[in-house]
């Protein structure tokens, strides 16, 4: 066990020009980066001094080689001092807030006391308007020295002027505005709320990164290329050359000017290349430059990217595919990858024996990849050593092992919304290439078998796989925190299955026992079973329970016995689940849904559910009735229209009479689809859509209705389609044709056929929801975002009161009533909620 | 097991406090149909006291990212629309994920404002005392009751009120004494028009839309008022918002304790912070319901509570919550990554490294449950066992 050391806090500061001479290591003059030899110029960019990059040389300066030593800095002496870009802004506000001659505020002694009591208070709003009255007074000449007043325009993004008349300006020079900077005493500071030197802000000397965080790159014709910030480098010791000599030479202020401008642009682009009002410094290629800003911010920027999330060692990804004969907490992995994955476990007299041939098993699989000995020397397990290691094992050491049977590992799908998007599995080794998944956890990960691709991860210590084996197993999060009901369940066929199987009356033991074998065992004595009878045996004995199914029925079952009422969603993910998860544990919960899907599955192929396109044939009759409801929606709504038309039609109290109509057609057509899907219904009662869809097993009614009677209207942005061409929707109608089949009522089922224009109309409607789940993905991960952002830091403290990071109390008991989500229903009953709302 | 114990008396004791305030609370209100947020109802409490300690949270449980989790994870599942009500471009309801981040956002004006105003028992449904009510909440301005004769020549603008307006001249009279400077009183020609002089030709112009945009009568900002149905009640429904306005109206069939707005920031300045997050609650619960998307009450009261804990309310997003932490690393991993640490550097800000982001990009255990544990481990144990 090593002791940890923990940094407490860190401060930022603004370097001075004597601190940066301090830190660095090397002045850097020289634009040349490599000489002739090819060996990089001393004093110039590659100087080795700023930390080794290649292996096997020790650093000059600190003695470490190249893993250990992270670089030093130098420093590039600027000849003209210039502005550091991201203080531009603050600089002028120190200007116009300060005397030029004497650098003494332009407060007034009212001022000061209240800035001084708003600042005491932490009232920011108030400094910034006390500040905001005294900039304004830029006409006014100086109340301590009666200095002419002097207007300073700011142009952006380092720019400064000095405003004379109405078209005169003079450009100030960074020297003159060092020089007033410098003025400004230490006692004012706080005024100005800057801690640090405000001469700091204009660069003197240009601190220069370690060459470690610009590498160059060796590319395959073995020339090097550069990395972007040594570039900008380059071309700022190049400028500074250039004024240099210009000085030398004596010539002319102007050309000076210019040059210095130049060198201004240039360290202004090192800083940050994406500068309003001046182009962004390119590469040859013309691809603008990645200079220091560009590399920390945004998602791909170092933040995001390298330090509040890493790519990681220890994971696999692979497809995923369905094996219902494994437990919901299993997770079937490939041989390949378990192989490849490995597990540091300690050796003890107790597993020395088994790790002994894991090591000697080398590479084979369950073998072993390394080995960490007491004294802290780690060996690779090759099968060459692997014999002398073996005998060599004692306990204490640590043996890299593959992954086994049994160990812990984390399962994640992205998009990763959820706490449920990642969980803890029991690796089960398999053959085949994917890893494999029970389908009742799929809802959890949202995850399907058309292709998708999973993550694992391997715990590297005992507190890791303790923690993930407690918190954030499977079976612990079959009750969703969101809204207190279990995710985790069976589903589909599951569902289905169960509901045929508790509706057979009789059921032979032959067949129950094909059933049941190898997952329940049947009480001995009884010959006939039912259905029902099959499911009471995998409830515990004791559970007393009655619950509303979907069908609105009663299901009542006594000591664990199922009396009354079929199973169907609420059964197998619903209310059955939570009741047993609240009264006899996760675990609990976890058998019987391990069981029951097992179960479920063998009665539904047993039985034979199969959905063919005869499924919804319908009677001839029904079809006759579903053509005249149709009929009579059609004759009302013509109606409504020539109502319209003469000018007979009432509005809605609040709409317009287009609503109006509107309205009522889409009332007239709504209820229309709805009758017809009743009819339907009754055509179909217990064929195969109707069970999935009664028993939530999947479908709905809707569906059904669009399968056998009508699809129904079409919609775009909600409204009836009216747009297209000139007063018509599409070239196949007559003008200002408004009868529900030219505005995207599809009259004909999915199984009878579209017509073409029905077609049409049904794509639009496709298309538009296409588009929208588009924008919504994005919008609503930034959502997300932001709302994580928020809250990450609230968490409930030891008296249950929420509080923030910095201590703040949020709410003085969570919730209201401390409870957790996914645990109300120990304590409330579950209740339709009620609310009233503005529709 | 003191601790446990003690825990134990607290929850007793807040849940009997909370018991009493629920009972409170419904005496007070009436209206009691905004607050009933109480979802589910007690079961008998005999024996249910190892029950109830059971479904406590977990001490150092992340709760603000379970309930920003459970907010926006089913967003990819809601509507994009804005519907348009009563085809009405200016009020329109957006629907779904734009509902929910209008609210979350917490913008100074909404996209859509709007009131709904709801009339007291006796005038619910009288249809005649609802248009009389918007005839009075109807902002009014100079140009819709006054005939305006301009007079470029002279700068001179001359007003009288239309005939068959509510408002007489005397009222008119007394709205442009208002406007003008002097004490004398407005000079009226023989035509019975009112002449507002003016000196100069940008003067005339100024002072002409000035008056034109003059409010006259009913309240100011709302702009649209119809009466819509809903519920079996006449209710009137507002584009643009002004609560303070409506309240201090003093029009009678108005149940002052029925108004609806989407407004917060006038919510809070009208009714206080407990309202607006009140309203929040509700409002982001409303969006859930209607969308059949199932969230815990207890995650949207976190998030309206931590955006108005401060007393003031913060969106969530840049210029809100995330501006507010102390951790500049925090700040800096959010967005405007340059900007807070350019301001670090300056200030000599000290970041405490004490939240969950920071602690992540140094490297270190988060305080987040299990991070906020410690063990203490003794040095000089291990020393006697060598």
């Amino acid at each position: 066990m090593s002791l940890q050391k923990k940094i407490e806090s860190i401060q930022f500061e603004l370097a001075s020009e004597n601190l940066i001479r301090k830190l660095s290591v090397a002045e850097i003059k020289d634009p040349t980066t490599y000489a002739d030899d090819g060996y990089p110029m001393p004093g110039g960019l590659m100087d080795p001094r700023m930390g080794v990059i290649d292996p096997g040389i020790k650093c000059k300066i600190c003695g470490g080689r190249m893993n250990d030593c992270l670089g030093h800095i130098g420093h590039i002496e600027l000849i003209r001092p210039v502005v550091h870009v991201g203080y531009a802004k603050e600089i002028y506000r120190i200007l116009e807030m300060t005397c030029r001659k004497c650098g003494e505020l332009k407060f007034t002694d009212d001022e000061r006391k209240k800035f001084n009591e708003a600042l005491n208070r932490g009232d920011e709003e108030e400094c910034t308007k006390i500040e905001k009255e005294v900039r304004k007074r830029d006409d006014e000449s100086c109340p301590h020295c009666g200095a002419e007043p002097m207007k300073i325009k700011f142009v952006k993004p380092y720019s400064y002027y000095q405003v004379m008349g109405k078209d005169e300006e003079y450009s100030i020079l960074i020297t003159d505005i060092e020089e007033w900077l410098k003025k400004i005493k230490d006692d004012d500071l706080k005024y100005l709320r800057i801690s640090v030197r405000p001469e700091n802000m204009i660069l003197r000397v240009l601190p220069v990164l370690p060459i470690i965080s610009r590498p160059s790159i060796t590319l395959e014709s073995s020339t090097r290329s550069e990395d972007d910030l040594t570039h900008k480098l380059v071309d700022i010791l190049r400028i500074n050359e250039r004024i240099k000599a210009t000085i030398d030479s004596g010539a002319p202020q102007i050309i000076i000017e210019d040059l210095w401008s130049l060198l201004q642009y240039h360290v202004a682009t090192y800083f940050d290349n994406e500068l309003g009002g001046v182009p962004p410094a390119r590469h040859r290629s013309g691809r603008p430059l990645k200079t220091i800003c560009q590399r920390l911010k945004g998602k791909e920027g170092r933040f995001r990217n390298n330090l509040s999330g890493k790519r990681v060692n220890f994971s696999a990804r692979t497809v995923i595919s369905p094996d219902p004969n494994i437990d919901i907490n299993e997770l079937g992995v490939p041989k390949l990858i378990a192989k490849d994955m490995s597990v540091p476990e300690r050796v003890t007299e107790y597993n020395i024996e088994r790790l002994r041939k894991n090591i000697l098993n080398g590479s084979n699989y369950p073998g072993a990849s390394r080995i960490v000995t007491k004294d802290g020397k780690s060996k690779r397990i090759l099968d060459n050593n692997k014999e002398e290691i073996a005998e060599t094992l004692s306990t204490g050491d640590i043996v890299e092992r593959h992954l086994t049977d049994g160990d812990i590992v984390i399962f994640n799908r992205q998009p990763s919304l959820h706490i449920i998007s990642m969980m803890c599995h029991k690796v089960r080794v398999m053959d085949g290439k994917t890893f494999r998944i029970n389908i009742a956890v799929c809802a959890p990960y949202n995850a399907d078998f058309d292709g998708d691709e999973m993550n694992l991860h391997v715990a590297q210590s005992e507190e890791a796989i303790a923690e993930e084996e407690i918190l954030m197993g499977i079976n612990q999060h079959i009750i969703s925190p969101r809204y207190g009901g279990p995710v985790i369940g069976g589903r589909h066929d599951h569902v289905s299955g169960m509901y045929l199987l508790t509706n057979k009356e009789k059921i032979s033991r032959e067949i129950a026992l094909q059933i049941t074998g190898g997952i329940l065992e049947l009480p001995e004595e009884k010959t006939e079973f039912t259905g029902k009878d099959i499911f009471s045996l995998l409830l515990p004995k004791d559970l007393n329970a009655t619950y509303v199914n979907k069908f609105k029925e009663n299901v009542i079952i006594e000591n664990g016995k199922l009396k009354e009422g079929n199973i169907d969603t609420e059964g197998m993910a619903g209310e059955l689940v939570q009741e047993i998860y609240n009264n006899y544990g996760a675990d609990a919960a976890a058998d019987f849904i391990n069981k029951s899907t097992k179960v479920a599955i063998r009665a539904i192929a047993i039985n034979g559910f199969t959905l063919g396109i005869d499924a919804t044939d319908i009677t001839d009759d029904a079809k006759v009735k579903i053509n005249n409801r149709l009929d009579g929606a059609e004759k009302r709504i013509t109606k409504y229209i020539s109502q319209k038309e003469k000018g007979e039609l009432k509005p809605i109290v609040g709409k317009s009479l287009e609503d109006t109509l509107e309205d009522y057609i889409m009332i007239e057509l709504g209820k229309a689809r709805n009758e017809c899907g009743e009819v339907a219904a009754s055509a179909l009662v217990d064929k195969v859509p109707i069970i999935m869809a009664k028993t939530g097993a999947r479908g709905s009614m809707l569906n059904v209705t669009q399968m056998s009677a009508t699809v129904g209207q079409q919609a775009v942005r909600g409204k009836r389609i009216k747009r297209g061409y000139i007063n018509r929707t599409l070239s196949a109608f007559k003008r200002n044709d408004f009868s529900p089949s030219a505005c995207g009522f599809v009259r004909s089922s999915f199984k009878d056929g579209l017509s073409p224009t029905e077609y049409f109309f049904h794509a639009m409607g496709g298309r538009e929801t296409l588009v929208d789940t588009a924008i919504r993905t994005g919008r609503s991960g930034y959502l997300q975002r932001r709302l994580i952002n928020s809250l990450l830091d609230l968490k409930v403290d030891e008296n249950r009161a929420v509080r923030d990071s910095g201590g703040n109390i949020i709410q003085f008991l969570y919730g209201e009533d401390g409870i957790d989500p996914s645990r109300k229903t120990l304590v409330y009953k579950k209740q339709e909620e009620k609310f009233e709302w503005f529709s | 097991m003191k601790n446990e114990n003690k825990i134990k008396k607290d929850i007793k004791a807040s849940k009997s406090q909370k018991n009493k305030s629920d009972a409170e609370h419904n005496d007070n209100n009436d209206e009691s149909k905004h607050n009933d947020n109480n979802d589910e109802t007690k079961h008998n409490d005999n024996n249910d006291e190892s029950k109830h300690s059971d479904a406590l949270v977990d001490v150092g449980e992340a709760v603000g990212i379970i309930a920003a989790q459970s907010i926006g994870e089913p967003g990819t599942q809601m509507t994009l629309r804005t519907f348009h009500y009563a085809g009405v471009v200016e009020l329109a309801v957006p629907l779904g994920l734009p509902a929910l981040m209008e609210i979350v956002d917490a913008r100074r004006e909404p996209k859509y404002p709007m009131m709904i105003i709801h009339l007291k028992k006796a005038h619910m449904r009288d249809i005649t005392a609802a248009n009389n009510v918007v005839e009075k909440l109807k902002e009014k301005n100079l140009i819709d009751v006054c005939d305006m004769h301009e007079d470029k020549e002279n700068k001179v603008i001359k007003v009288k009120a239309k005939e068959g307006v509510e408002f007489g001249n005397e009222a008119v009279e007394s709205v442009l004494n208002s406007v003008k400077r002097g004490k004398k009183g407005i000079k009226k020609d023989d035509k019975g028009y009112f002449i507002v002089k003016t000196s100069s030709e940008k003067a005339y112009y100024d002072r002409i839309t000035k008056l034109q945009q003059k409010k006259i009568g009913g309240v100011k900002g709302l702009k649209k008022v119809y009466v819509s149905e809903y519920h079996r009640e006449y209710v009137i429904v507002t584009s643009g918002v002004n609560l303070r306005g409506v309240i201090d109206s003093k029009i009678d069939e108005i149940d002052k304790f029925r108004i609806e707005t989407n407004d917060i920031f006038q919510i809070c300045d009208c009714l206080g912070i407990e309202a607006t997050r009140n309203t929040i609650v509700d409002g982001m619960k409303k969006v859930m319901i209607e969308q059949k998307i199932d969230v815990d009450y207890r995650h949207l009261m976190l998030v309206a509570d931590t955006m108005t804990f401060t007393g003031e309310i913060e969106g969530i997003g840049r210029a809100g919550i995330v501006s507010e932490k102390p951790s500049v690393l925090a700040r800096a991993s959010y967005e405007e990554t340059e900007k807070h640490l350019f301001h670090a550097a300056i200030t000599k800000e000290i970041d405490p490294i004490n939240g969950v982001a920071e602690s992540i990009i140094i490297g270190q255990e988060i305080p987040l449950g299990t991070g906020i544990v410690d063990v203490t481990y003794s040095l000089k144990q291990d020393k006697t066992k060598k």
